[in-house]
């Protein structure tokens, strides 16, 4: 039963998720976090820092962490199976629509108008990961999120610092407080 | 001798799709451009023109970009056992690697200093979403498209606001663009 939800939440995921690797981010976070609880607020965004760091699709990443968590290597199978069969069904589709017709222009259209929704919803995502960050922990914002937010997102957009490197010194700054404050 | 050159083919087609799956960060396109290289500029298995075509067939479909082009490269390479052994390729790294880490931070979440470094993390990792969504807005909004932009505010005003399944706006998008298509079409035929 569980493999089975696994299955059908995956495949919902790899289904919906058009445009590449972030467009699952809120996709995953419907299935995984609000819909199913297999994962906290906390676990998920661990999961995307660690599927940010690691290599290959981010769906594919999550559909195993989130696997394995669930219902073992089992689990971890079944779910990645369910994120790439809607991509096995429909790119063989659609890439017999393409050799037949040698033109994808009404799918483009529609695709024109999903990708700035994909946008929104990413936004969506980021920000209700930032607002966890910062009022996660308990009843008082937790201000060393805040600055570390606030700097990251600067190196980001002025500096195009690497993701990763952003994420380890964020990490890296969240032990040096841990060690002066001795929290 | 014909089957022993088709089992080194598909092998050498799964060596290089995991290879290439192991050691690339970043995301589909980047694993697009390095399949490019492999299999076009160095082994010839694909014109220039396929690989194109293939590319952006990935990007139309939903799913993964990296896995979706396995499947159309394996596909016209080496028919199904090709799609297999691509697709297998493709996913095998990320499945092991992840499936070895989720033990790791079962087992260290709990860890002080695991969870101070993931708890600072949390900030950097909501500014590298943040700043993605910011690029690909950003973009959206100097297409120019009046319609493209309202629906970019639209599916985040509904999605910061209510509680309503993602699905439901991807597909009243998806609808946008049926209807917007279907205009131009009959717009066209007018004229």
């Amino acid at each position: 039963m569980r493999l089975l939800e696994l299955f059908l939440a995956f495949a919902q995921i790899g289904l919906f998720s058009v445009g590449g690797g972030y467009a699952a981010i809120p996709l995953i976070q419907e299935q995984v976090v609000a819909h199913h609880a297999w994962l906290t607020m906390s676990e998920f965004t661990d999961l995307v820092t660690i599927a940010e760091m690691t290599p290959g699709p981010i769906a594919v990443n999550a559909a195993t962490f989130v696997g394995v968590n669930v219902a073992g290597i089992p689990g971890a199978l079944v779910a990645t199976l369910g994120c790439i069969t809607p991509s096995l069904i429909l790119v063989s589709l659609l890439s017999w629509v393409y050799r037949r017709y040698r033109t994808l222009d009404a799918l483009q259209g529609m695709l024109g108008c999903l990708r700035p929704a994909v946008v929104a919803l990413i936004a969506a995502a980021g920000l209700s990961m930032l607002r966890h960050a910062l009022l996660g922990s308990g009843a008082e914002p937790d201000v060393l999120a805040g600055f570390l937010f606030a700097g990251a997102l600067l190196l980001l957009r002025l500096r195009h610092a690497s993701p990763i490197l952003v994420m380890l010194c964020c990490g890296a700054a969240g032990v040096l407080a841990g060690l002066v404050t001795g929290a | 001798m014909e089957r022993q050159s088709r089992g080194r083919l598909l092998w050498s087609l799964f060596a290089q799709m995991l290879l290439i799956s192991a050691f690339t960060f970043g995301g589909g396109f980047v694993i697009v451009s390095l399949m490019k290289k492999r299999f076009v500029d160095e082994r010839h298995w694909l014109d220039e023109q396929e690989m194109l075509d293939m590319t952006a067939l990935a990007q139309s479909c939903p799913g993964a970009i990296a896995v979706n082009a396995a499947i159309l490269v394996g596909w016209r390479v080496a028919g199904l056992a090709g799609m297999a052994v691509c697709v297998v390729g493709a996913i095998l790294p990320p499945l092991v690697l992840l499936c070895a880490l989720s033990v790791v931070y079962a087992a260290f979440r709990a860890n002080r200093w695991v969870a101070l470094f993931l708890r600072g993390t949390q900030a950097g990792v909501a500014a590298v979403i943040l700043d993605v969504a910011l690029s690909l807005g950003s973009r959206v909004v100097r297409e120019r498209e009046p319609l493209r932009i309202i629906i970019m505010a639209a599916a985040f005003a509904v999605a910061i606001l209510t509680e309503v399944n993602v699905v439901f706006i991807l597909l009243g998008a998806a609808l946008a663009g049926v209807l917007s298509v279907i205009r131009r079409r009959g717009r066209e035929r007018g004229t």
